[in-house]
C-alpha cells in the first residue's frame, strides 16, 4: 500500500516557446503513514508534483503507481483513486459553493454514490474532525471567518475518507494562531485515523513539529529526501535554494560556535529548550 | 485543459511587426478584411496572399502556431465550403440524387474558404503581435474625435482591457476550481445535457464569486490610486508615429492600389 513515483517528467506547454520543464525525473515511494512534508520554494514544482498523485496531471513521461497499479492504465478508476487520495488545494475556501457548510462538506461522499445516512455520517465526523463547532453547520460557508472557511474546505475532501491526505499550503493566508490550530488539529486527526498527509509549504518552521520526513524540492528536481534534523543539517544548502532552517536551529548553530556544549540537532524550540537546559546544568 | 485556445492570444517575440505602432496595425487588418471582400478572382487572391506571407515573415511567428488557432473554425470552414459547393446555381460537373455540384460553386466554395482562412490569419497576425493593452490604446486615440459628440471613449476602451486582462485569470481560475472539484469527486464529462448543466454549479458558484471577488478588489485599488475617468489623464507611453510606421502606411496605401486596379483591370 504505497504510491510510487517512476522517473516521472512533466512539461508544460510542450513545444511551444513557453515550454517549461516543472518536474524531472521524479523517483519517490511514499509508503502508508507517513507523515511527510513537501518543501520548495514558489515554482520549485511541488504543486505539480502533488497533482500527479491523485491522477489530474499525467506526466510527459515515467509512471505513477498506486498500491501496485498503474494509474494511468486505460481501464484504471481514476475517480475512486481520487477518494482514495484526497488532495486540498491552495486556498480549499475558493472552492465552496453550496448554500450551508453540511450540504458542502456532503458533496465529496455523495459523488462516491454511498446512501444518504452515511454520506451525512463522513460529513458530521469530518467537520467534527477539523473541530467546527456544531453552530456553523447549518451557517453558508460565505458567512465564516476565513481560517473555519479552510476548515469546512478541508473537511469536504476528509469526508471522503481518503487513506491519503495532500494539504497544499493550508496555513497560506492565516494569522499564526488559526496557523497552529489547522496544523494541530490535521496531526491529531492523522493520530486517530493513521493515514498518509503530505504537507505542502515553503515554510519549514511550519514542518518541523510534526512531520517524519522532509523532501525538499528546487527546479523540479528532488533535492533533499531525508528525516527533519537531516535536512535541517543542511542549512547552507536550503539557504541557496531560496529556503531557510527554522530560527532554533540557527540560535542552536550560534550557541555550539561561542563555546556551548549543546547539539545543534534541535528543530523545535521544545527540543532546544532542553537542550539548552540540560547543557546548562552540565 | 483550457490552455489550447491561441486565438487573440500574444506571441511574445521582437519583430518589425511588433515594434510597429498598434494604430498601424489595427487600420492595416480593417484595410485588410476589406479588401478581402472586394476580391473575387485568383490574381486578388494571389496578392493577398503574398502580402499575408510578407507579414508572417516579419512578424517572426511560427506558422505552426497561427494555424493552432485556425482548428477552432475548422467546423466552420467546412459548413461554409460544402453550402457555397452544393448550392450555387449555374453549370452542373457532378450530379448525383437531388444535388449538383456546379463550376461556380467549385469557385465560389474555394473562394469562400480562401477569403475566410485569410481573414482568420490576417486578424490574428495583429493579435499575436500586439498587446491587449497596445490594442486598447491604439482604439482610445482613434475614436479620439468621438469625444466631441460625448461618446465616452476612455470608459469604453477601459472596460475593453480590464475585460480582455481578466480572461486568461478567470480560465486559469477556472482550472483550478474544476481540479478542485474533480479531486472532490465531481464530474464534469459524463451524463445529458441536462446532469452535465447541472453539474456546472459546483464550477460556476465559486468562479462567479471570484470574479465579483476580482472586480471589488480592482475597484478599490483604482479608486485608492485617485482614478476618475479619463477627464485630464496623460499616459506613461504615448503612441507617436515613427519613421517605420509611415513606411508601414506607405505599403498598406501600396496593397490597396494593386488590388484596386487589380480588380479594375482584370474584372
Amino acid at each position: 500500500m504505497s504510491i510510487i513515483l517512476d522517473h516521472v517528467s512533466h512539461t508544460y506547454e510542450e513545444g511551444t516557446a513557453m515550454e517549461f520543464h516543472a518536474l524531472k525525473d521524479i523517483n519517490l515511494v511514499i509508503p502508508d503513514g507517513q507523515f511527510i512534508g513537501l518543501i520548495g520554494h514558489t515554482g520549485s514544482g511541488k504543486s505539480t508534483l502533488i497533482q500527479h498523485l491523485n491522477g489530474l496531471l499525467k506526466p510527459t513521461s515515467g509512471h505513477v503507481y498506486y498500491n501496485g497499479a498503474d494509474i494511468h492504465d486505460t481501464d484504471y478508476n481514476r475517480k475512486e483513486l481520487r477518494s482514495k487520495v484526497g488532495l486540498v488545494f491552495q486556498y480549499p475556501e475558493h472552492q465552496l459553493f453550496e448554500m450551508d457548510v453540511f450540504t458542502d462538506v456532503c458533496f465529496g461522499p455523495k459523488n462516491l454514490g454511498l446512501d444518504k445516512k452515511e454520506v451525512e455520517l463522513r460529513a458530521y465526523q469530518a467537520l467534527k474532525q477539523v473541530g467546527l463547532e456544531d453552530e456553523y453547520f447549518y451557517q453558508s460557508p460565505f458567512d465564516l471567518s476565513g481560517g473555519q472557511k479552510r476548515r469546512v474546505a478541508i473537511a469536504g475532501v476528509l469526508a471522503m475518507k481518503p487513506d491519503v491526505l495532500i494539504l497544499d499550503e493550508p496555513t497560506a493566508g492565516l494569522d499564526p494562531k488559526g496557523r497552529d490550530e489547522i496544523l494541530d488539529q490535521v496531526a491529531a486527526f492523522r493520530k486517530e485515523t493513521g493515514m498518509t498527509v503530505i504537507l505542502v509549504s515553503h515554510s519549514m518552521e511550519d514542518v518541523a513539529k510534526y512531520v517524519d520526513r522532509i523532501i525538499v524540492m528546487n527546479k523540479g528536481e528532488v533535492l533533499m529526501d531525508q528525516i527533519p534534523k537531516e535536512v535541517f543539517k543542511r542549512y547552507k544548502e536550503l539557504e541557496e535554494v531560496g529556503l531557510a532552517a527554522p530560527q532554533v536551529t540557527y540560535i542552536m548553530h550560534a550557541l555550539k560556535d561561542k563555546g556551548m556544549p549543546v547539539s545543534a540537532d534541535a528543530t523545535t524550540i521544545e527540543e532546544a529548550r532542553l537542550e539548552i537546559l540540560h547543557a546548562l546544568h552540565r | 485543459m483550457l490552455k489550447d485556445i491561441t486565438l487573440g492570444q500574444y506571441y511574445q517575440t521582437d519583430s518589425v511587426i511588433h515594434r510597429l505602432d498598434p494604430r498601424v496595425k489595427l487600420v492595416a487588418t480593417l484595410a485588410f478584411i476589406i479588401s478581402l471582400f472586394i476580391v473575387n478572382s485568383f490574381w486578388g487572391y494571389l496578392i493577398a496572399a503574398v502580402f499575408l506571407v510578407v507579414m508572417i515573415r516579419l512578424s517572426h511567428v511560427p506558422f505552426k502556431f497561427m494555424v493552432r488557432g485556425m482548428k477552432a473554425i475548422v467546423f466552420l470552414l467546412v459548413v461554409a465550403g460544402v453550402f457555397n459547393l452544393f448550392l450555387t446555381p449555374g453549370e452542373a460537373v457532378v450530379s448525383f440524387w437531388k444535388l449538383q455540384i456546379t463550376k461556380e460553386g467549385i469557385k465560389q466554395a474555394l473562394l469562400m474558404s480562401g477569403r475566410l482562412c485569410f481573414l482568420i490569419i490576417g486578424s490574428s497576425i495583429m493579435t499575436l503581435t500586439t498587446t491587449p493593452n497596445q490594442l486598447t490604446d491604439a482604439l482610445e486615440k482613434l475614436l479620439g474625435p468621438l469625444k466631441k459628440i460625448h461618446v465616452p471613449v476612455h470608459e469604453i476602451a477601459m472596460m475593453m482591457s480590464i475585460a480582455l486582462r481578466f480572461i486568461p485569470i478567470l480560465l486559469e481560475e477556472t482550472d483550478k476550481i474544476m481540479k478542485a472539484q474533480i479531486a472532490r469527486g465531481a464530474d464534469f464529462e459524463s451524463g445529458n445535457l441536462i446532469t452535465k448543466a447541472k453539474n456546472l454549479v459546483p464550477l460556476l458558484v465559486p468562479l462567479f464569486i471570484s470574479a465579483f471577488r476580482r472586480a471589488n478588489d480592482l475597484a478599490m485599488a483604482m479608486e485608492a490610486r485617485c482614478y476618475r475617468g479619463g477627464e485630464g489623464r496623460t499616459k506613461m507611453k504615448p503612441l507617436h508615429y515613427e519613421k517605420r510606421d509611415y513606411l508601414a502606411y506607405g505599403m498598406l496605401v501600396l496593397y490597396l492600389i494593386l488590388i484596386v486596379a487589380e480588380k479594375l483591370v482584370l474584372e
